[in-house]
């Protein structure tokens, strides 16, 4: 059975024909053509399908397209400045050689800046001491956070010293 | 077109070589841009869209297909067709039995494909396969790799080294010996699992195969998938431009990109899209067999040795062979006048068993480094100090001088920034609250390969750039990076001005990213078509000016024992109420030439020490002996190393350079850091609680009293 939906991707609002069994990250990949989220397991078990849905980092493959209608998504590639330049987790990215092969890379780079954002308000891990208050942007808890976006090239090293230089530089572009 | 062979001359200077250039496909990957196998947009003449296949397996171990039943599939909406063993198109060459599928109903593996579905949509196709209905009729079958299992002797293992090696008379040595080791050790099913399954977009146009593939080797795909369909090799065109990992599962053909191709010629004009699953890896795209290897040593009581062996026992498959060569790396690591080594394997109704990083010397390190580890154990000698003393003055296997050993200087090395001699000699020494805490060493060795048959292009373009030419792949290694590198000092130019032109079968032949050979054996080939270049076409060429040249042999493999060494050093901490293994500290130290661009070769020693990690701590394929099925077959229950899992991880590297085995100075660095990663990480946890573990991997219940 097919139904008509329309998702807002990368700033661009789209309506798409979908069958109701396609996920939503099929309906990115093989029905629009963006091809930004890749598809590791298809069982959300790797993290490489990772895009932001309404802001918060999210597995593509777990999702029925159908129940997405009217969702904005935001995936590595939409991550852009406007002029086109980098985000700044892009560019840490590429500064630390967080990645090899590239494929887990723009999940990575999601989950990334929705783990940011997580910290930023607040929300505790499975590795903060204390629950109740504001969590640090230590390496543990990066590690932590980013366990969900497994890479088989072993960038794990890289990985955490992006998430930390793209952490600097926002707060020091907060205080300036 | 043959080119002239060219053999080169060292680099004069390196300039761009040394420097850590950011990956010239950088952008790409971080935004996602990049286009993997099925992401291409490819369509037919017309505008046709791809199909979508997918493949139906077998789910008994041995046996052969009674009967296929498409027509509740066909009657599924978007399915298209069914091919199965009665209606595939016959293949030219069945002699490679993994990729003869569908030329017959004999089944002999589970996972098996016994059927391709195609359909408009891939939830079509999925939705297909399930109701294919195939009727299938199973004999005796044997899966489980036991250790009463029946071997035999391959007449050479994987490689092409020989299946067994004698000097003097180990058995009588090791009789006489005043200390022993005799232990065997093994290791698991291990999965590749690169991030990208394995996956291919396919289009014949009645004349030529355009494949989008993911594999290691767009050359030898094509020189494979060519004869395999009746085609001349030109015939067939693979692109690879980004493939994501393979880790030698994508080395090698296998049966995914032969079915693919199949499905294609089967629609003219139409393309057609295969992404085998996570779970249909485990059985189609190779895997590294189980290994178990008694090992023996025979020593002097301070700690050299006199004699040593090492048996190795692999599973095989009856459909094909694969013999790893695991006990290979033990005829070049330490001096002992009496040796022998053999291999044998177990033939069973499995999947094919291929290359899975460092095949050989992963399982085999792990036995003899683990084994070493219980040497210094009888003889009260340091670790560092007994694999010292056991360092032979020339290769033991060829009795060639060695190119560039310099295992010592990195175990010295290691231990100094490690702090390995703060270490208390007893195990069970140490505990930090619930954790008892230990470290361990282990030595690591890869070959330096060279592949032959390389042939590079270089091209003059307007203003002062210069388009080099390989049929080569980056899977992640960096390779689009260091061969822009080093084409750039080879002509005398900045980076900048190179551009690289790679990943296409219609490109001079580059040989299969494997056996850390390629940044070896295509920048010699980068090396010597830019110096002929300049021969021919002086420092200023006019735009447009050419030269193609093959790669005569530089390394002087045959004079000289050409080989990569490294040691790892290991913190372990093992709980003491729930056995949980944790590495909050690894350290690895190499010695593999001169280094073409330390960002990315950290990043891929990184990688290779993450992926023994990962072995040492999680991985274990289970095969189901009543019914062959691989059980653990995704990444929830197959577990690779997390995020959360590599605490503080270092590697560097010796000052280097290596003028015997490149032009470059460089030797590869793809696979030597797995060598002995887990082994450094068993020996850590033997010293954290006196728990010997010889078996990979060191699951919480090894350590529970």
């Amino acid at each position: 059975m097919d139904a008509e939906i329309t998702l807002t991707v990368d700033g661009e609002q789209r309506t798409v024909t979908v069958d109701t069994r396609t996920t939503l990250l099929d309906a990115l990949r093989e029905r629009l053509g963006v091809t930004n989220p890749k598809k590791g397991c298809d069982h959300g078990q790797c993290g490489s399908c990772t895009v932001l849905l309404d802001g918060r980092r999210h597995l593509t493959c777990l999702s029925l397209a159908v129940a997405n209608d009217g969702a904005e998504v935001t995936t590595a590639g939409g991550l852009r400045g406007a002029d086109g330049g980098l985000h700044p987790v892009q560019q840490a990215f590429l500064d630390q050689d967080g990645y090899q092969c590239g494929y887990c890379t723009p999940g990575q780079v999601c989950s990334a800046v929705g783990v940011l954002e997580e910290i930023e308000q607040g929300h505790a891990s499975h590795v903060s001491d204390d629950l109740e208050a504001d969590p640090e942007l230590t390496d543990d808890e990066v590690r932590e956070r980013m366990s969900g976006n497994l890479c088989r090239c072993g960038a794990y090293v890289g990985i955490l010293g992006a998430v930390k230089q793209a952490a600097a530089a926002s707060s020091e572009g907060g205080a300036a | 077109m043959t080119a002239n062979e060219v053999t080169p001359d060292p680099l004069r200077s390196t300039s761009s070589i040394g420097t850590s250039l950011l990956r010239r496909d950088g952008v790409e990957k971080v935004t996602g841009d990049a286009t993997y196998a099925v992401e291409h947009p490819v369509t037919g003449p017309a505008g046709e869209p791809p199909l979508h296949a997918w493949l139906v397996t077998s789910t008994v171990a041995r046996g052969r297909v009674v009967a296929v039943d498409p027509s509740e599939a066909l009657a599924h909406p978007g399915v298209v067709s069914v091919i199965d063993h009665t209606s595939a198109p016959r293949l030219a060459d069945t002699s490679d039995r993994e990729l003869a599928i569908l030329q017959d109903d004999a089944i002999d593996f589970r996972g098996q494909i016994v059927a391709v579905v195609l359909a408009e949509t891939s939830e079509a196709a999925r939705e297909g396969a399930t109701l294919v209905a195939v009727e299938q009729e199973a004999t005796e079958h044997r899966s489980a790799f036991d250790e009463d299992v029946e071997t035999y002797a391959p007449e050479s293992v994987n490689g092409g080294s020989e299946t067994d090696t004698l000097d003097g008379e180990p058995d009588e040595a090791l009789a006489r010996a005043l200390v022993t080791v005799d232990a065997t050790y093994s290791t698991p099913h291990e999965h590749n699992n690169p991030m990208e399954p394995h996956a291919a977009t396919a289009l014949w146009d009645g004349e030529r195969l355009t494949l989008h593939d993911s594999t290691q080797g767009p050359r030898p795909v094509r020189g494979t998938i060519g004869p395999l369909l009746g085609l001349e090799e030109e015939q067939v065109r693979v692109l690879a431009p980004y493939v994501g990992g393979g880790f030698g599962s994508k080395g090698l053909p296998h049966a995914p990109e032969a079915a693919v191709a199949m499905a294609a010629m089967t629609v003219p004009g139409r393309p057609v899209r295969l992404a085998v699953t996570r779970q249909q890896m485990f059985a189609l795209t190779g895997y590294r067999t189980p290994t178990r290897s008694r090992v023996r040593f025979g020593a002097h009581p301070d700690g050299r040795l006199e004699a040593l062996r090492h048996d190795t026992v692999s599973q095989s498959a009856r459909v094909k062979e694969f013999a790893e060569q695991a006990a290979v790396p033990a005829r070049v690591m330490y001096a002992a006048p009496h040796r022998a080594t053999t291999h044998r394997l177990a033939e069973l109704d499995v999947p094919v068993p291929s290359w899975m990083r460092a095949p050989g010397e992963m399982p085999g390190m792990f036995a003899h480094e683990v084994a070493m580890d219980e040497l210094a154990l009888h003889t009260g000698v340091d670790p560092v100090d007994l694999r010292v003393r056991n360092e032979p003055e020339v290769d033991p296997d060829t009795g060639n001088p060695w190119g560039n050993r310099r295992l010592v200087e990195c175990l010295r090395r290691g231990a100094e920034r490690f702090g390995w001699a703060d270490r208390p000699v007893e195990p069970r020494a140490t505990v930090d609250g619930e954790w008892w805490v230990g470290t361990g060493v282990a030595a690591s060795t890869y070959p330096m390969l060279w592949m032959p048959g390389n042939v590079a292009r270089v091209r003059s373009l307007e203003g002062g750039r210069y388009g080099v030419a390989i049929a080569a792949t980056d899977i992640g290694t960096g390779a689009r990076t260091v061969l822009t590198q080093i084409a750039a000092d080879a002509l005398g130019c900045p980076a900048e001005a190179i551009e690289m032109d790679m990943a296409d079968s219609d490109l001079p032949f580059g040989s299969v990213a494997g056996g850390s050979s390629g940044t070896t054996s295509w920048g010699t080939a980068i090396v010597a078509a830019a110096q002929q270049f300049r021969a021919d076409h002086g420092d200023s060429p006019d735009p447009g000016v050419e030269t193609t040249a093959a790669s005569g042999q530089y390394a002087d493999m045959d004079g000289h024992a050409l080989h990569s060494f490294g040691a790892v050093f290991c913190e372990a901490r093992v709980h003491r109420y729930t056995g949980e293994v944790r590495v909050p500290r690894m350290l690895g130290v190499y010695s593999v030439g001169r280094v073409v661009n330390p960002r990315t070769a950290r990043s891929q020693l990184l990688g290779g020490l993450v992926m023994g990690l990962s072995a040492a701590l999680h991985e274990e394929g289970w095969r189901d002996p009543r019914t062959g099925h691989t059980v653990t077959q995704d990444l929830a229950t197959y577990h690779v190393a997390a995020h959360a899992d590599v605490q503080q991880l270092d590697a560097e590297w010796l000052d280097d350079v290596d003028e015997i085995s490149t032009p470059m100075g460089s030797r590869g660095i793809g696979e030597i850091g797995i060598v002995g990663t887990a082994a450094a990480v068993a020996n850590a946890t033997w010293h954290a609680t006196g728990v010997r573990v010889r078996g990979l991997p060191l699951t919480a219940d090894h350590f529970l009293d």
